[in-house]
């Protein structure tokens, strides 16, 4: 498969940006999912070819962050931290009743493709436990009320 | 008491920008510097004054930055770049201190990577930020077009012949990139895999340059320094290290958030400005500075917050944003939720991090759960002991067992309560009518 344009020159600007262009692995890797929702092996290749490395490299730089999603995930994302302070302020409440709600486990989407569940590690959103990001969009001090609310606005 | 890092930053965070930023007297300390000092003498004021490393070792900055190589007798000499990379991948947990500098007062970061640099002799400076603060980048981003448009950053700025080019690159999210050499392999784009020290960043550092690497609090102290001069910082402090700092409160604290005091403000002061311990109730333990810092409890509380005084009682002062826990707090709960995000983030490069991490998660997993067994907490002081300082590749799984060791101190017997008496019915041991088969 090819890369769209917009995607190959994203990619190549960030090259750019370092003494070694290979150091545009992870951003070739988050510029794809930017605009595929996820990396699938193909777009791996292609988008290891444009940097100029292997598969296998930009594949053990897939599978180490956790940022990276290497399988299809629904329209919104949603991270609960699952950190020391949200767990303190009430995260296990919080994430059992969006596994309820939405019924599915973590790591798994919704049979409407609307949301995919994630734990995520602290995001610096300690003061506001427990907070949760769905998309780039931070929510705290969470109530299951204030879930329903937030979720809303989500179609 | 006089703000330093936080005096720009407003309510809302909406960050002055660069007109605002230069009439409340922004730049002036980078100009300052390249008009004033050469880059040694940077690098000796901010020694003078003390600074230390806020991103939770406590290192002193200026002692750092006297490593790196000077090419300034020996041009010819000069590698194809030096770099400066400011660690904003603030993941550990409990800390959201640095996200408030960025999104509160991007161009105060700019101003001070910008004398940074021109201290260590570097001509590329990177922000290396944890994924999820897409704000830090959106502002941080704005700030840099900004501060290049008007000639702070590009070539032979303001006419010293000084050349900075400044990037931002986003993480894709792993706790290990917080540590110095693994924060390398990230921005070289591979696996954010710690290296072995020496060589140390200074002598080969980002793709094999001359590289310094420091967090987004420690060096937005630096063009304070410059403006007031070393005595000055030193005398914000009010124990035995110099400066303000960022403190933090979250967990069962009545108002969460963070406040800048001066270093060695007494713990109980400190907890004070977030209105104590939720209503009604009283102090168990606390992290003092994030999750790899080991616990302090109420005896702690005349403790003044500064890298001695934690340290003199056996904890770190770390990050210094506490996570607050009151009597209603099972210990096990908490190490337990601390010890699976060690295991979980444990970069997977050495075996007693790899291995030894989830294992401590397991036992405390089932001392939870009621499944303990006897020798349990004797396992998990001999973890603490092989998972400890120079047992493993870096400092990942010492941190681990910071409040993993400090947890068995104080809380051993709350511990112990939780392995049931009765074996039997954890079918442990065979029962008396059991016939064998030999």
């Amino acid at each position: 498969m090819k890369l769209s344009e917009t995607e190959i020159a994203a990619i190549r600007h960030e090259m750019t940006l370092y003494e070694d262009p290979g150091a545009a692995t992870i951003e070739a890797l988050k510029i794809v999912q930017e605009h595929r929702g996820w990396v699938s092996d193909e777009a791996l290749e292609a988008a290891a070819a444009v940097v100029g490395v292997t598969p296998t490299q930009m594949e053990a730089v897939a599978t180490f962050y956790n940022l990276i999603f290497r399988q299809p995930v629904g329209r919104h994302v949603i991270m609960i931290c699952d950190s020391i302070s949200c767990y303190l302020t009430g995260y296990e409440e919080i994430s059992a009743y969006l596994k309820k709600i939405l019924g599915v486990e973590f790591g798994q989407t919704t049979a409407d493709n609307r949301f995919t569940l994630l734990p995520i590690v602290c995001l610096g959103n300690c003061d506001n436990g427990p907070a949760m990001r769905i998309n780039t969009d931070y929510h705290g001090r969470l109530t299951p009320e204030k879930v329903d609310a937030i979720l809303a606005e989500y179609p | 008491m006089e703000k330093v890092l936080t005096k720009n930053i407003r309510d809302n965070r909406e960050p002055m920008w660069i007109a605002e930023y230069e009439k409340a007297g922004g730049y002036e300390a980078f100009k300052k510097a390249l008009q004033e000092f050469k880059p040694t003498e940077v690098a000796d004021l901010v020694k003078s004054a003390g600074l230390r490393g806020r991103g939770g070792a406590g290192f002193p900055t200026g002692v750092k930055w006297s490593f790196m190589p000077r090419f300034e007798e020996r041009p010819e000499q000069r590698p194809a770049h030096v770099y400066l990379v400011v660690n904003a991948d603030e993941m550990e947990p409990g800390t959201f201190k640095d996200r408030l500098l960025m999104e509160g007062d991007p161009h105060q970061l700019i101003e001070a990577m910008a004398i940074a640099s021109y201290a260590i002799g570097a001509d590329i400076a990177y922000v290396f930020i944890r994924g999820e603060y897409t704000e830090c980048q959106r502002k941080l981003q704005r700030a840099i077009d900004e501060a290049a448009e008007k000639g702070y950053l590009g070539e032979d700025i303001l006419g010293s012949g000084f050349n900075l080019k400044m990037h931002l690159h986003m993480s894709a999210g792993r706790y290990i990139c917080g540590e110095e050499s693994a924060l390398l392999s990230a921005l070289e784009g591979r696996r954010a895999v710690p290296r072995h020290k020496p060589p140390f960043p200074a002598a080969s550092g980002l793709f094999g340059q001359p590289t310094t690497v420091n967090n987004v609090e420690t060096i937005c102290n630096v063009p304070h320094i410059i403006n007031h001069g070393a005595d000055w910082y030193k005398g914000l402090g009010l124990h035995k290290d110099g400066g303000t700092k960022i403190f933090g409160a979250s967990g069962h604290i009545s108002r969460p958030g963070l406040v800048e005091l001066p270093l060695g403000t007494k713990l109980s002061d400190v907890l004070d400005h977030f209105g104590g311990v939720r209503h009604g109730h009283r102090l168990k333990a606390l992290l003092p500075g994030g999750g790899s810092t080991p616990l302090l409890t109420d005896e702690h509380l005349n403790t003044p917050m500064d890298y001695e005084g934690v340290g003199a009682v056996g904890s770190r002062l770390g990050t210094a944003t506490m996570v607050v826990m009151d009597e209603t707090t099972p210990i096990v709960g908490v190490l337990k939720n601390l010890e699976h995000f060690y295991a979980q983030e444990s970069c997977g490069w050495c075996t007693p991090c790899r291995d030894g991490l989830p294992w401590v998660e397991r036992i405390l997993t089932n001392l939870e759960a009621g499944h303990g067994h006897p020798g349990d907490i004797e396992l998990l002081d001999l973890h603490v002991k092989l998972l400890g300082p120079g047992k493993t590749f870096c400092a990942h799984a010492p941190g681990a067992m910071g409040p993993l060791e400090s947890g068995l101190k104080y809380f051993r017997d709350e511990l112990a309560a939780l392995i049931p008496d009765d074996q039997d019915t954890l079918g442990l041991t065979q029962p008396a009518n059991a016939v064998s088969n030999s």
